[in-house]
């Protein structure tokens, strides 16, 4: 040990002065749920339950519930496709462009998402608008999938970074088709990844409001129906009860990714510390 | 004696067989099977757009109607340069962005350096997990919970009272807070994964050559931990530079994205233009931060 005593309870004390700080709002945020009262006053007088069966029974947040889960798993499921497909190519061939597909794929999250949401605006209102689609859920889930391809790629490439190409050609020497070999051998390998990628992906998209503000239209996910009730003060409790309702529904998915991907390596043998990186989202 | 291994004759062609020998003569088809679907969605969905949005910072408003028009003018970007509200804007969300990431780099350190050299291994795992999980908790939610907690009957002026004090929660000063917050696990991360990536041996190696604490921080921790630093700066940078949100919450002060997100119903060229200069800012902060070495810490 380099750092001397005091330095290690001087170092203790700031973690947890950080860890307080990032937990707080939670804590604050799931406290209001709790408060009878409409005014949002600090300490909370009385508490009660009676907001949670408001929330539950508003036909609004039900829509937008509703309209939350199909995007979230119909970008899920284009994600998951798209980005086990470039994960593949990528991590199992030497080609020209292998950088660009790199860059090409994390670009959607990496630029400013009011610039993604502009101009995927700009592009339903002048391109698909005279073509007959206009903004609606599948203009949130093509906005969705498009930068959650991201976080399924990620997974699926540290994954098949790990596993060797030599159990393919085994496979193909057996007598397998390309298709046999996917499905019997690589897959096997990739599952968990692509579960704590698929998770991750849920997650992103059943949070994700700066793109989706610009896409959506009229329709409403849940984190637009929060944005939207944001402005009428009379409706905060049934936002704070959807705000605890929204941060349980990403966190728990998340959660059990960070053990799919911990359990298969990722924080078992540490070769590459980094990948714990790789998993953050822009939200 | 040994058993006679059993002939097997050699399997039919089925057409999945053919297909795949047709693609291990053919790697490059095989490739481009693979990457054909990503590509096109990417190239349609994603640089399409970008490109539509490029083409309309060169259209036209109409004065009275409103309507974009679709003749080529320089018009908006003229309109950005030369209207001083447009680059006060622009240096205060870069100056807020700066500012942001000094506070994270300053919070994070501490957390992070526990994590990578004090902490046993177990309590460092559960650490990873505790910070990974909130940030991904609704970053809406987030900003709303420090809008409730910054407002005037909120949290902090409940405990800042007893004192005699008050804190003005609703402002630039606040949002500066709350930026730092929402931004502080992107800094943590990569820190944390560069610190650990130092031998300890290097700070021993400091040490028996008479560097005390300090010293051995500044000359060879810093140092050495710097590329990460500038790794996680590019989120914290980057998702100050166009957010919207947070600051349309929490003040009144507009911002690159709040400018952005007001215009786009009545001047969309000018919005697209304008949007134009995040994009920029982020590809030199990027192009730097790649020479920095940044990009090996990510």
């Amino acid at each position: 040990m380099v750092e001397s005593r005091l330095m290690r309870i001087l170092l203790r004390g700031g973690a947890v002065l950080t860890l307080a700080f990032i937990y707080l709002p939670l804590f604050v945020i799931a406290l209001y749920a709790f408060n009878r009262n409409v005014t949002q006053a600090w300490p909370i007088e009385n508490y009660s339950t009676r907001w949670f069966s408001v929330a539950f029974h508003d036909p609004d947040v039900r829509d937008a519930l509703r309209n939350s889960l199909i995007a979230a798993v119909g970008a899920t499921a284009i994600a998951l496709v798209l980005g086990t497909l470039a994960s593949l190519a990528v991590s199992r061939y030497r080609f020209f462009g292998r950088e660009v597909i790199t860059f090409a794929v994390i670009l959607p999250i990496a630029l400013p998402g009011i610039v993604t949401g502009l101009a995927l605006q700009a592009t339903i209102i002048d391109v698909l608008g005279p073509l007959g689609i206009g903004f609606g859920l599948t203009t949130i889930i093509v906005g969705h999938a498009t930068f959650c391809i991201v976080v399924i790629y990620n997974n699926a490439i540290a994954r098949m970074r790990r596993t060797s190409g030599s159990l393919d050609e085994a496979s193909a020497d057996l007598g397998a088709d390309n298709w046999q070999t996917f499905r019997y051998v690589m897959l096997p390998q990739m599952r968990t990844a692509l579960l704590a990628g698929g998770l991750l992906a849920f997650a992103l998209s059943f949070d994700e409001v700066i793109v989706t503000v610009f896409t959506s239209g009229a329709e409403q996910t849940l984190p637009i129906w929060i944005f939207a009730t944001l402005a009428r003060p009379d409706d905060q409790p049934i936002v704070n009860v959807v705000a605890l309702f929204v941060i349980l529904v990403s966190i728990i998915p998340v959660y059990i990714a960070t053990r799919l991907a911990g359990s298969s390596g990722l924080t078992a043998e540490r070769p590459k510390r980094s990948a714990v990186a790789a998993n953050v989202p822009a939200p | 004696m040994t058993s006679v291994p059993v002939y097997e004759p050699p399997p039919q062609e089925s057409p999945g067989r053919r297909l795949s020998t047709f693609f291990y003569r053919h790697p490059r088809v095989r490739l481009w099977t693979l990457l054909a679907l990503p590509v096109a969605w990417l190239v349609l969905v994603y640089f399409g757009s970008l490109f539509v949005l490029l083409l309309s910072s060169l259209w036209e408003t109409d004065p009275f109607t409103r309507e974009v028009v679709h003749t080529f003018t320089l018009e908006n970007f003229q309109r950005i340069f030369e209207q001083d509200v447009y680059r006060n804007v622009a240096s205060r969300t870069v100056q807020m962005a700066v500012l942001v990431t000094i506070a994270d780099v300053v919070l994070a350190f501490p957390i992070a350096y526990y994590m990578a050299r004090v902490a046993s291994p177990r309590t460092r795992d559960i650490l990873v997990v505790l910070i990974l999980v909130p940030l991904w908790a609704n970053y809406l939610v987030k900003a709303y919970a420090w809008r409730t907690i910054l407002s005037e009957g909120g949290v902090i002026n409940w405990a800042l009272d007893p004192f005699g004090l008050h804190f003005d929660g609703l402002s630039t000063v606040g949002l500066w807070l709350v930026f730092t917050y929402l931004w502080l696990p992107f800094m943590i991360l990569p820190i944390y994964a560069g610190l650990e990536r130092i031998p300890t041996s290097f700070l021993e190696a400091s040490a028996d050559l008479g560097g005390r604490s300090f010293t051995t921080f500044a000359r060879v921790i810093l140092p050495l931990a710097f590329p990460a630093i500038v790794a996680g700066s590019i989120f914290t940078f980057c998702l100050t530079l166009g957010d919207y949100i947070a600051p349309g919450l929490i003040t009144s002060e507009q911002f690159i994205g709040t400018v952005i997100y007001n215009i786009r119903g009545e001047a969309l060229p000018t919005a697209a233009a304008f949007s134009l200069v995040p994009i920029a800012v982020v590809v030199v902060y990027l192009l730097v931060a790649r020479r920095l070495g940044a990009f090996e810490s990510l």
